[in-house]
């Protein structure tokens, strides 16, 4: 067996690393293709949150009273397209759960794909379905002629829930790097619905009793769907949501990063 | 025991091209176990080499340290002339791993095509399937492959980016014999084109049959490196066996020559390297009838390389 020194050499300098640390859109498109896939996503992402609105956004006792500047129906579908760019978002972050517990963390680890270029695929992918779950609902409400308000506030709404679900793209990485599991979304869906009813998504939290209004405030939806209603109050911002999703913006990046880290040192 | 073979450090320099593998002196700690101590080994370019050695040898630990995985707690590594994680980034390393790896809901080609995505040039991805013979269940879901189908598909991947250094960890765990045989006659007839190939195994017949180079680990050392000739050497000598009632296992190996002594009843087994010493003493010093001088084949050079000294002595009967 041998080998010519000179052909190894040459070809040793010919190898390159990619570009980007191996970000591509070929990766990101067959990430965005494999959530599609996924039955139980697609149906909480996109069909959940037209559901709903279908039923609570239409109800004909308030669809159509004057809220802010617009109407209710209109309040209803910010809320749900939160809900659904809130679930995008963290299925896509928390997919890396899945993807440690099947080993192909590790098998990326055996690529040029740098983790940092890995993270930006899985908030990109979060970011793809939770725009595409925002605008379902969005165009539900344009078909369905209830929802009202001017069309800068379509826009400046949609783009809100949107940006403002990067939160959970972070929740969910801090959990998919926490927790070991395949099953992963189905606890996800249990505390995201959870923080749903406390961030006052589906109910009011007028509707609940004094003490639990309290607690609920400090909960990591809340701040975030007071700032996405905002717009369309147009009753200004209290200091109070901002430092609620800062606060936990800071809390999930740091823990995502602190189990990155230790993950990234061990696979 | 510790035998240091000649071979290592003999062979010709390999010229301007870079050792595929350079350890130095490498240790890895975990909290109190050092899994691996002390390393140095140096691979050159086309070579064909088995790291053997029983679990819990530091065989994954190793490995893990080549491919950029872990870093040592001390000592140098290096990867064709380079820092593992950039031979990596270059495409240069490849490894195909026990299980696992690859996710159940892509399918075999989207799998290719995602892997082939991550590097700065690849081969194409139709070749790669064809290569690997999984063109037919290119548009399978994974999750519904068979292990041998996956197995074909790893293999698939690692060859993707053409790297001059294959790592495989114990890559046919769970294969049956005829799937380990096709795929090291896939590995066989890769290499020749001069690729590095480095696997772990606790099969002592797989790294006899196609390594051309043994490395044998035992408690994250290196006990012999070699030809599997040359293992069989080192740990060579041959099994004295004879009846001798009430025999003592203190007393027989103070025997000059014996290193190891395993008694069974009224049976005695000697091993020794000058079991002509052994047998006469037998003969003449003890009542011992029925001697019997059988030479050691590798599946004993392997366990008196590296089992305990303590289980070996007493006939290593796990």
């Amino acid at each position: 067996m041998s080998i010519v020194p000179s052909t190894v050499a040459a070809d040793l300098s010919s190898r390159h690393a990619p570009p980007l640390g191996g970000f591509n859109l070929t990766a990101l498109k067959l990430e965005i293709r494999r959530l599609l896939r996924n039955r139980r996503t697609v149906v909480i992402t996109m069909i959940f949150p037209v559901f709903f609105f279908l039923i609570f956004g239409l109800n004909k006792a308030y669809a159509t009273d004057k809220i802010g500047h617009g109407n209710v129906a209109a309040f209803v579908m910010i809320s749900l397209g939160l809900y659904g760019a809130v679930f995008a978002a963290t299925s896509g972050g928390a997919m890396v759960s899945i993807e440690r517990a099947q080993g192909w963390s590790r098998q990326l680890r055996l690529t040029p794909l740098s983790p940092v270029a890995y993270i930006l695929i899985k908030v990109l992918t979060a970011l793809v379905l939770g725009a595409g779950s925002v605008a379902v609902v969005f165009i539900a409400g344009a078909l369905t002629n209830k929802a009202a308000m001017p069309d800068y506030l379509w826009v400046v709404s949609g783009l809100s829930v949107w940006v403002g679900s990067l939160l959970f793209a972070a929740f969910g990485l801090f959990m998919g790097y926490l927790l070991p599991t395949e099953n992963v979304m189905q606890i996800m869906s249990l505390i995201l619905t959870l923080l749903s009813f406390a961030g006052g998504l589906f109910i009011p939290l007028s509707q609940f009793p004094h003490t639990v209004q309290v607690i609920c405030k400090w909960t990591p939806l809340y701040g975030l769907n007071q700032l996405v209603h905002t717009p369309l109050l147009g009753n200004g911002v209290d200091w109070t949501w901002v430092v609620n999703v800062v606060a936990w913006l800071v809390i999930f990046i740091a823990g995502a990063a602190w189990r990155f880290r230790l993950d990234t040192a061990r696979v | 025991m510790t035998i240091t073979s000649a071979a290592s450090g003999t062979w010709p320099g390999s010229g301007t091209a870079p050792l595929a593998v350079e350890l130095t002196g490498v240790s890895k700690n975990f909290g109190h176990v050092q899994a691996v101590k002390n390393v140095s080994l140096q691979l050159r370019s086309g070579e064909i080499v088995a790291i053997l050695g029983p679990n819990g040898a530091g065989k994954t630990s190793t490995i893990d340290i080549i491919l950029g995985l872990s870093l040592p707690s001390s000592g140098q590594v290096s990867v064709l002339g380079m820092h593992p994680r950039k031979a990596i980034s270059h495409g240069l390393v490849s490894a195909v791993m026990q299980t696992g790896g690859l996710l159940k809901d892509l399918t075999v080609s989207e799998t290719v095509e995602y892997t082939a995505s991550l590097f700065a040039c690849s081969q194409p991805v139709g070749e790669v399937l064809s290569g690997a013979g999984i063109t037919e269940i290119a548009d399978r879901r994974v999750g519904k492959c068979s292990g041998g189908e996956q197995q074909r598909l790893r293999f698939a991947l690692a060859l993707l980016s053409n790297p001059e250094l294959l790592v495989l960890d114990e890559p046919t765990t769970g294969m049956d014999v005829e799937g380990r045989r096709n795929f090291w006659a896939a590995i066989r007839k890769d290499a020749e084109q001069g690729r590095t190939v480095l696997f772990a195994t606790h099969y002592l017949e797989e790294a006899d049959d196609y390594a051309d180079r043994i490395v044998l680990l035992r408690h994250g050392q290196i006990v012999a490196d070699g030809t599997a000739s040359q293992i069989k050497a080192m740990a060579a000598g041959r099994t004295v066996r004879a009846t001798l009632a009430g025999a003592s296992e203190a007393l027989l190996s103070e025997v000059p020559g014996v290193e190891s002594v395993e008694v069974r009843g009224e049976t005695v087994l000697l091993h020794s390297k000058d079991s002509d010493a052994v047998a006469r003493y037998l003969l003449t010093q003890t009542d011992a009838k029925d001697l019997e001088i059988t030479a050691r084949g590798i599946e004993d050079a392997f366990l008196a390389l590296t089992g305990d000294d303590t289980v070996a002595s007493t006939g290593a009967s796990s």
